[in-house]
């Protein structure tokens, strides 16, 4: 029993730390396409063009946002990956 | 047919709908009451948290303040979208997997208090209700321009809609008419979007048509055109805008953690089955959004385009319908300055403040105005940011069909998102205070009982709001998002990040985030707005952004009082231990 209780604690550990990591990872794309690409480095973005836009212009108004929905279903998919060898799936 | 037989029809219509899906899902539980049993669909939820995110605001308000902010519009875009990855990746499993109703809920039980879960009760009442304000106008406006009704009629009818569906069906009468209102008002949005991109581009993406070759002949592109028209009248080019880096920055940052941070908005993940459908759900509540959201910028540079090109320069005698009506409904209005009978856009405020209407008309036909001309500026024309939305059909002579199902979708914006924060309110009182704080030993019979009073309070309250709207309600919805931003976000996220933040930590935090964000936002916009000026600014940021230095605040007060503390006791642990692993958000719901 404690035995099993241990181990189920170690692999909520391993777990854990692996959703952290990938959460970190995430989470800078987040910034780099909002903060980054639509705030900071715009003013050099803007040289380029996509699709008729100023590049750092698109990233503001657009690009950004789909990024967002990768990033959601990218984390939602790595999660269920993640869980399922933990055994830790709902 | 007439456009206001249609308008009838088509709102009529809507509510009807509304109203016989009210009946069909009554709630008989307060499990029903407060999340719809739990089990509803990641995709429904998904298309529900949409239609109860995107308020008045995001229906009527943003592209027409993105047609005048140009770039600066950009916080918005940024900062309502980038706050759903938070919630996604930082929040809403964990608080499903919690599995109880409430946020109050959430902080109360971690951190063992009782004057924690008061502390939130205070911070998220107060959010909700600034909120409710702005929606509870936003039906006024639709009603008195569109149903031809007073505002304080038109808020009386959407009172007594919301009141059907929200206090028969709590949370699972308003999950499934926030479906209903999301298709009417994407449908409200996509239209005339689609019209008006094929009118000035011939491309029907709109968010295609943002980047193509306006139709005028003269080669340029949509925002090559708006450049170059806006710069030659005196205005900042669109695509630059004029706020400062940092404020950008630290607005779209305080939006987004706000939204993040919103109690309407997070409790609506506590509605579904387990803790991964809470992930796909905030998936899916953004594929809905962005495709209002990607659509805005497109609507808003075409309006810009169709509003330079049928009012600068034209006599106020040859002026459109839409100008003249909307100039009757007090949200339009011109000032001669010059004498020539000609209206001139130009940069700078036409007068100061809102327009005061004489009741005489002048030369032209217009009507004057109380106010002194605005010195140092040619502009003649005023116009309220809100009508952009709901005057861009008229203004590109779009069918009579097209303006009533706008009129349509910004009441179903308005009133989605009205039910969303009644309800959270009503929780609040009747779950948070009444039975975890006053009265545990009431029944479920009663809570419920309890529960439908305090909703039906709640919009006497916000239907006050909406009738004898307080000058300062435009002026402080900063305070939702740098509120939310400053107490709740920081709370709930090291809750669940951090196994040592203990009681005082976090009570600590909350108080001295919001006090913080609170003064400063009332002392730049209630006690001295003449002083509201980029110089006067802390760091450069504005009221606007202040929440994002609010939220800092409160990180770092809690980890210094948590330092200096007791550590929380043993069970905590075990809870957040709970709270980190998906399996058994089942089970944890049937006991």
């Amino acid at each position: 029993m404690d035995k099993n209780s241990d181990a189920a604690s170690k692999r909520a550990d391993a777990y854990w730390k692996a959703n952290i990591r990938l959460l970190c990872a995430l989470m800078t794309v987040w910034f780099l396409v909002s903060f980054g690409a639509g705030i900071l480095f715009r003013p050099f973005l803007d040289q380029f063009m996509i699709g008729g836009l100023p590049l750092g212009f698109w990233f503001a108004q657009q690009g950004s946002i789909y990024v967002f929905i990768v990033l959601i279903f990218f984390y939602s998919w790595r999660m269920k990956r993640l869980e399922r060898k933990f055994d830790l799936d709902d | 047919m007439t456009t206001q037989t249609l308008i009838y029809i088509f709102v009529g219509l809507s509510f009807a709908l509304y109203i016989g899906i009210a009946i069909w899902s009554r709630a008989g539980s307060t499990r029903e009451f407060y999340v719809a049993g739990g089990g509803v669909h990641p995709v429904v939820n998904g298309m529900a948290t949409a239609a109860d995110w995107m308020s008045a605001a995001s229906f009527i308000s943003m592209a027409g303040l993105i047609a005048f902010l140009g770039y600066d519009g950009s916080v918005y875009l940024m900062g309502w979208t980038g706050g759903y990855v938070m919630l996604a990746l930082l929040l809403a499993p964990y608080l499903r997997k919690f599995g109880e109703f409430t946020v109050p809920d959430f902080i109360g039980t971690r951190f063992y208090s009782k004057a924690a879960r008061t502390v939130a009760v205070i911070c998220l009442i107060f959010i909700s209700f600034t909120y409710i304000a702005g929606q509870m106008r936003g039906v006024g406006i639709v009603f008195s321009r569109f149903l031809d009704v007073e505002v304080e009629i038109g808020v009386v009818i959407g009172m007594a809609i919301v009141f059907v569906y929200a206090v028969l069906g709590g949370m699972k009468g308003i999950t499934y008419t926030q479906v209903a209102q999301y298709c009417v008002m994407i449908f409200a949005y996509l239209v005339p979007a689609i019209f008006i991109s094929l009118l000035i581009t011939g491309n029907p993406v709109p968010q295609l048509g943002l980047g193509s070759v306006v139709n005028d002949g003269s080669g340029l592109t949509v925002l090559q055109k708006l450049d170059e028209s806006l710069q030659m009248m005196g205005f900042g080019a669109y695509t630059q805008g004029s706020k400062s880096a940092v404020d950008v920055f630290c607005i779209t940052a305080a939006l987004m953690v706000g939204t993040a941070g919103l109690p309407h908005v997070i409790v609506r993940f506590f509605t579904v089955p387990k803790a991964s459908d809470a992930r796909r759900s905030a998936g899916w509540a953004l594929v809905f959004i962005a495709l209002l959201y990607t659509t805005a910028p497109a609507v808003a540079a075409f309006a810009r385009i169709n509003f330079n090109d049928s009012v600068h320069q034209t006599a106020y005698q040859d002026a459109p319908a839409w100008f003249t009506n909307w100039e009757a409904n007090n949200l339009i209005a011109w000032q001669d300055k010059n004498g020539d009978g000609v209206m001139q856009v130009a940069s700078g405020d036409a007068f100061e403040g809102a327009p005061e209407y004489l009741e005489q008309t002048g030369p032209s036909g217009e009507r004057l105005l109380a106010n002194a001309p605005g010195a140092g500026s040619d502009n003649e024309v005023y116009v309220d940011r809100d009508i952009m939305v709901l005057a861009n059909p008229e203004i590109a002579n779009l069918p009579g069909w097209v303006i009533a199902l706008v009129a349509a979708g910004g009441l179903a914006a308005a009133l989605s998102t009205a039910a969303g924060l009644l309800l959270v309110i009503s929780a609040a009182v009747s779950h948070d205070l009444l039975k975890s704080t006053f009265r545990p030993e009431i029944s479920e019979k009663g809570e419920l009982r309890a529960a439908r009073l305090a909703a039906s309070a709640a919009i006497i309250v916000a239907g006050f709001l909406g009738i004898y709207p307080p000058g300062w309600v435009a002026q402080v919805v900063a305070f939702a998002f740098g509120l939310a931003a400053a107490s709740l976000f920081p709370a709930i996220f090291m809750g669940i990040f951090t196994k040592s933040m203990n009681r005082e930590g976090a009570i600590a935090g909350m108080v001295s985030g919001l006090a913080f964000t609170f003064l400063y936002i009332a002392y730049f916009k209630l006690w001295a707005p003449q002083a509201n000026v980029a110089a006067n600014w802390l760091l450069g940021i504005s009221p606007e952004g202040i929440g994002i230095i609010g939220m800092l605040i409160n990180f770092s007060v809690a980890i210094i009082v948590a330092k200096f503390t007791p550590p929380p006791p043993q069970e905590v642990g075990q809870l957040v231990e709970m709270i980190r692993v998906p399996r058994g958000a089942r089970q944890a719901r049937e006991h």
